[in-house]
């Protein structure tokens, strides 16, 4: 098991007598990228503002790289870079000047790394434009180079890829898992879309009303949720026989939902059309937030 | 430190802050100046070319034919009268009240910039020097450096000195450079008197200094100084207390020119004495005017200005420390 990068533990946060975020536990180890999945409003932004300092926890420790953000907050933050929601840099500058800022800031300014930050997020031919300038794609990225330019150990990014474009969503999912594979870094990554979280992150912690409902590896997940949805007559005798072998339930417009199973699913195909049934549609289902939501925490609806 | 100072700097010199407020000064002085040639030009019509003393003790007459004219409140009658005093006082020594040049006219203008629109010009710099951040987002990346809050604070307000300074100077070296080009730039070492106190409606003359001018210029700005730092300072707080600058500057604004108005007509309400808006005036000390408020004096309003400047630094330092940024 490697290093424990970040680590929190039984963190609160009350506003007024309202408890927004009732007691999260989770811990990150070096390497991975770590998804936190819920939908909006469910605490996901204010529990990452409270591990970058931002917002001050009613009650629970938070460790970044070891140190405790609230007693040693120097320490800690120079672990950690991070975006919180948009980039907002300042669009007045130009991008070299805004990272120039930012590395004053730190303990030591080192003009290599800079350097070597703009070609990692590949931004050396607009990086003396100024930013308001900048698609947002391109803020996205110089964000991005503003993060790693203290050499942080952990890197938080909330909703990395709102508002890009499927190529820039794409780019973006491979740099993180570059960073994740190659530079040994820790990521966490906030979304509010499954199939994001599905796609680059080892573990995820499903957030709803303020608690983690569930922290597992992706591929877990969702093979507890795959569905297959099938369409055949007719339909009373096709549920008799799945029945027999897995677990059926009743879809929208006279479909019958089974859990998806490799190879399984293919051998229920055929005893259904040994026995005379005519299979007109069998669908895999990959699962939706809602579906995982509603399974999850028993019904209850998103908002 | 140098480096967060550098960054706030950096910042407010790309806003073009301090240009535009340079920009301001430039062409109020400029409109100034022409104002007071074409009174100069306007009195040399009517009188032909004569002696100041002439034209004082002319002034002198005609203040006094306001007294004695109906209409005119008592307040406004004694206000007057004291005028009258100083201005004998000025003809008595066979002193020049307005020695023309540079130097004067920066000293009066001085005089009647301190208590509105020198802060204002103060304000266009500091209202938006830490609500700008939280408005447009940048607070999140500021406050997640490894850098303590109280230190990233210290440096804008170091950055806001900097730049009251800056502004002040400014303000001396464009009214001298400007008015200079038509009034020429003589009159350094005129004298000038100060020290006048008022009794009751006496005029006191015991205390009376006659310096040289750029002596009085030295404490004149050095006073004008203090009252935009202060003023500075209250607008710095409001910047952290209100997220959106307009709305800061709404506040201010409406302080300022209360303190403007309220200063003719306190009087009675003795307690405003204790608003920083009252005690802005400082200038009016050096060159003698009544206090809007009987029984205020120079130090008096230091104290109450620097209470007031010391109270919003420390509201400013411990809500931005304490603060959750949403």
């Amino acid at each position: 098991m490697s290093e424990i990068t970040l680590s929190v533990k039984g963190l609160r946060k009350t506003i007024g007598k309202k408890e927004i975020i009732k007691g999260i536990d989770f811990d990150l180890r070096r390497g991975e990228v770590f998804g936190f999945l819920g939908p909006n409003g469910a605490g996901k932004t204010t529990t990452i503002r409270m591990l970058v300092g931002l917002i001050k926890p009613s009650s629970g420790t938070i460790e970044i790289g070891g140190y405790n953000v609230r007693k040693n907050f120097t320490k800690a933050m120079e672990q950690m870079g991070c975006i919180v929601e948009n980039p907002e840099l300042y669009s007045y500058l130009t991008g070299w000047e805004n990272l120039e800022h930012f590395a004053r800031m730190l303990p030591e300014m080192d003009r290599e790394h800079m350097n070597y930050v703009v070609e990692l997020v590949r931004l050396n031919e607009r990086i003396h434009d100024r930013v308001s300038t900048y698609s947002l794609g391109m803020r996205q990225r110089l964000g991005i180079a503003q993060a790693l330019l203290g050499k942080p150990k952990v890197l938080i990014l909330d909703e990395p890829t709102n508002g890009l474009d499927p190529m820039g969503i794409r780019e973006m999912r491979n740099f993180i898992r570059y960073l994740a594979e190659e530079e040994g870094l820790t990521v966490l990554v906030s979304s509010h879309l499954l199939s994001e979280i599905q796609l680059m992150c080892d573990r995820v912690a499903i957030i709803s009303k303020g608690s983690v409902i569930k922290v597992d590896y992706v591929e877990n997940l969702l093979a507890l949720q795959e569905k297959v949805i099938w369409f055949a007559e007719p339909r009373d005798t096709a549920k008799e026989i799945l029945n027999g072998v897995t677990t059926v339930s009743d879809g929208a417009d006279g479909a019958l939902v089974t859990p998806y199973l490799e190879n399984e699913s293919a051998k229920w195909n055929r005893m259904l059309v040994e026995k005379g049934v005519q299979v007109n549609e069998m669908n895999r289902k990959l699962p939706a937030l809602e579906d995982l939501f509603l399974e999850l925490t028993g019904g209850e609806s998103i908002d | 430190m140098i480096n967060l100072v550098r960054n706030e700097m950096l910042k407010i010199v790309r806003k073009k802050r301090i240009l535009i407020v340079a920009g301001i000064i430039a062409v109020l002085v400029a409109l100034f100046t022409y104002s007071q040639y074409r009174e100069i030009e306007r009195r040399l019509e009517r009188f032909g070319d004569v002696d100041w003393r002439t034209t004082l003790q002319q002034q002198i007459i005609d203040t006094q034919n306001r007294i004695t004219s109906s209409g005119i409140s008592d307040e406004w009658k004694s206000e007057l009268q004291l005028r009258i005093q100083q201005q004998q006082y000025y003809l008595d020594n066979n002193v020049n009240p307005m020695e023309p040049g540079a130097p004067s006219f920066a000293r009066v203008f001085a005089e009647h910039s301190i208590n509105l629109f020198l802060p204002l010009m103060i304000m266009v710099v500091a209202a938006d020097i830490v609500s700008s951040e939280r408005s447009a987002g940048t607070v999140k990346l500021l406050l997640t450096r490894p850098v303590k809050r109280w230190k990233i604070l210290m440096s804008k307000y170091i950055t806001l000195i900097l730049s009251v300074s800056i502004i002040v100077v400014l303000f001396g070296v464009l009214s001298y450079l400007i008015s200079g080009l038509i009034f020429g730039y003589q009159g350094w070492t005129a004298p000038v008197i100060t020290g006048f106190s008022v009794e009751g409606n006496e005029l006191q003359t015991n205390a009376i200094q006659m310096i040289p001018q750029w002596h009085y210029l030295l404490m004149e700005f050095s006073l004008v100084w203090f009252v935009a730092l202060i003023v500075g300072t209250i607008t710095f707080m409001l910047s952290v207390l209100i997220r959106n600058t307009p709305a800061g500057m709404g506040v201010m604004l409406a302080a300022l020119i209360s303190g403007a108005i309220l200063s003719n007509m306190v009087s009675s309400w003795e307690s405003a004495k204790y608003l920083f808006m009252i005690n802005l005036n400082l200038t009016g000390y050096l060159s003698g005017q009544a206090p809007p408020i009987e029984g205020m004096t120079l130090g008096f309003s230091l104290v109450v200005l620097a209470l007031w400047g010391l109270a919003a630094l420390i509201v400013s330092f411990v809500v931005f420390i304490r603060q959750d940024i949403y």
